[in-house]
């Protein structure tokens, strides 16, 4: 592999016309607009845009461009303009002069009417975003003759529909500032077999070295158009043998794979056809990556995670993390959870720092080929169809 | 007379042992990290160790109550441990506060459930 993709401004521009502009973006969860009115704002700076999301009266969520129509100024913020915000209102007001606007987007106020001569308000509505949701999940897309959502999503989503999302509303969110392209995290997380080397302290000394000398193999790998998945086994959850595991991990019944003990809800047993789609009986989690920038990690013990990266230059994005769990009812449960984010953000930082130093390598010029083996084809292919949609957008 | 200004801990009575760990009762994720990261780790295997062996009648204890309506001394105790967990990392992995390897890299959480 090349990785001139990864450190060239001219591609990373290209990147932001071709894919960011044209490919639908997960911007969320609908759980986080429980009631009419619910909205949250969306910096991409990536497509340049701000966005506001938001269930309007009659409960259908919408996504606007956060710009005022009368003069320009952004229209939902708090103190500082680039920071994302959340709330609950009947209307947005600008700050500016005060034109108001329903949470369906139409122009419901003019500050002196009058004197802009017949203003017709109906042509002054919010400037609608695409917005479609599938399991939940709010996706937007600022190319208005981008196909539907459910056909773009295909075939691999569609095998993921039943599993309960919305039973796991218990949510651990996290934040980064990563210095490196957007592509190079999600090859950090698109395999597995690095994890028994670059986090060998983590597992007890016996596993990690028993891992090290068969060497890692995941479950299953399969392409779907622009998408990939891939799963892992997760012999840790619970683990065949108590002393396989940290104490910590012993006394809280938990772990990286999350609280072995599985929730009582509806819709994990069976699971839907897409998920464990190997079929494997040492099923851990899959790995699903929704081109261009959202993953979704389903674990067997029953909660899931999700990862954005949000590039912001050829060199740097920022990183989303959230932790989805069925809310817990007691104590025990709820240290468990615990247990399973400590656990996710000593790894993630772990990961997070490795790719500095990645990208600092690459662009140093020195070195340009890098083979990459069998269980790397989901970079590969991450990579290819970045490329791919460069061309396809530069010959439209 | 009586002393009617009986010092009462932050912990449920049962366990007063641990009253001497209550600056780690500590609510929310960045507290606790924070407080991680500034402890040496002498003071956090002390606390590990006294934790860990109270950590089984602490969750039946805790069990008792309703997460989302426990009384203010349960819920001091939870945090307790809460911040027993996040010191299991550098106890039992890392032997030392920081996060090996993990060099300038920062993850903000920005959405916790609070107890």
């Amino acid at each position: 592999m090349n990785y001139s993709d990864s450190i060239d401004p001219a591609h990373y521009a290209k990147e932001q016309e071709a894919i960011f502009k044209h490919s639908w973006l997960n911007v969320g969860r609908v759980e986080r607009l429980p009631k009419k009115g619910s909205y949250f704002t969306k910096e991409i700076a990536v497509a340049k845009a701000s966005i506001i999301v938001v269930k309007g009266k009659d409960g259908v969520v919408r996504a606007f461009h956060n710009i005022c129509r009368h003069r320009g100024n952004k229209l939902v913020w708090n103190d500082f303009p680039n920071e994302e915000v959340q709330g609950t209102c009947r209307q947005f007001t600008c700050k500016y002069h005060a034109w108001r606007f329903s949470t369906e987007g139409e122009l419901t106020f003019v500050q002196q009417e009058e004197e802009f001569f017949d203003l017709d308000k109906d042509k002054f509505g919010l400037k609608p975003v695409r917005c479609e949701i599938w399991e939940g999940f709010i996706f937007v897309n600022f190319d208005d003759k981008a196909e539907p959502l459910n056909d773009y999503l295909g075939p691999m989503a569609k095998g993921l529909e039943g599993y309960p999302f919305h039973e796991m509303s218990e949510v651990y969110s996290y934040k980064a500032e990563i210095n490196s392209n957007w592509k190079l995290f999600i090859d950090a997380f698109a395999e597995f077999y690095h994890a028994p080397v670059l986090h060998v302290n983590q597992a007890t000394r016996e596993e990690a070295e028993k891992l090290q000398s068969y060497g890692f193999e995941a479950l299953h790998y399969a392409l779907h158009g622009p998408h990939s998945v891939v799963s892992s086994w997760g012999g840790m959850s619970p683990p065949k043998d108590l002393n396989m595991v940290k104490p910590i991990e012993r006394k809280l019944h938990s772990g990286l794979f999350g609280p072995w003990d599985r929730p009582d809800i509806e819709g994990l047993d069976p699971l839907p056809p897409g998920v464990n789609p190997g079929g494997a009986k040492q099923w851990g989690v899959d790995s699903y990556v929704f081109f261009p920038n959202f993953m979704l990690l389903i674990w067997a013990p029953g909660w899931y995670l999700t990862y954005h990266y949000w590039p912001t230059s050829v060199s740097s994005h920022t990183f989303e993390a959230s932790l989805y769990f069925v809310p817990p009812k007691t104590a025990r449960d709820r240290l468990g959870q615990e247990l399973a984010a400590v656990t996710f953000k000593e790894y993630a930082l772990q990961d997070a720092n490795t790719l500095e130093a990645t990208q600092t390598m690459i662009s140093s010029g020195y070195v340009t080929e890098f083979p990459l083996n069998d269980q790397e084809i989901l970079l590969r292919h991450l990579h290819k169809t970045a490329r791919d949609k460069i061309k396809e957008y530069e010959n439209a | 007379m009586p002393d009617t200004a009986t010092k009462t801990g932050t912990l449920p009575a049962e366990f007063a042992d641990l009253e001497k760990f209550s600056d780690w009762c500590l609510a929310t994720e960045p507290e606790r990290y924070g407080k991680r990261l500034n402890s040496t780790m002498a003071q956090m295997q002390e606390f590990y160790d006294a934790g860990m062996a109270r950590i089984d009648e602490a969750m039946d204890y805790l069990d008792q109550f309703p997460l989302k309506a426990m009384p203010e001394d349960a819920k001091a105790l939870m945090h307790l441990m809460q911040s027993l967990v996040t010191v299991s990392f550098p106890i039992e992995c890392w032997k030392q506060p920081r996060v090996p390897d993990s060099g300038a890299a920062w993850l903000t959480i920005t959405k916790e459930p609070v107890v």
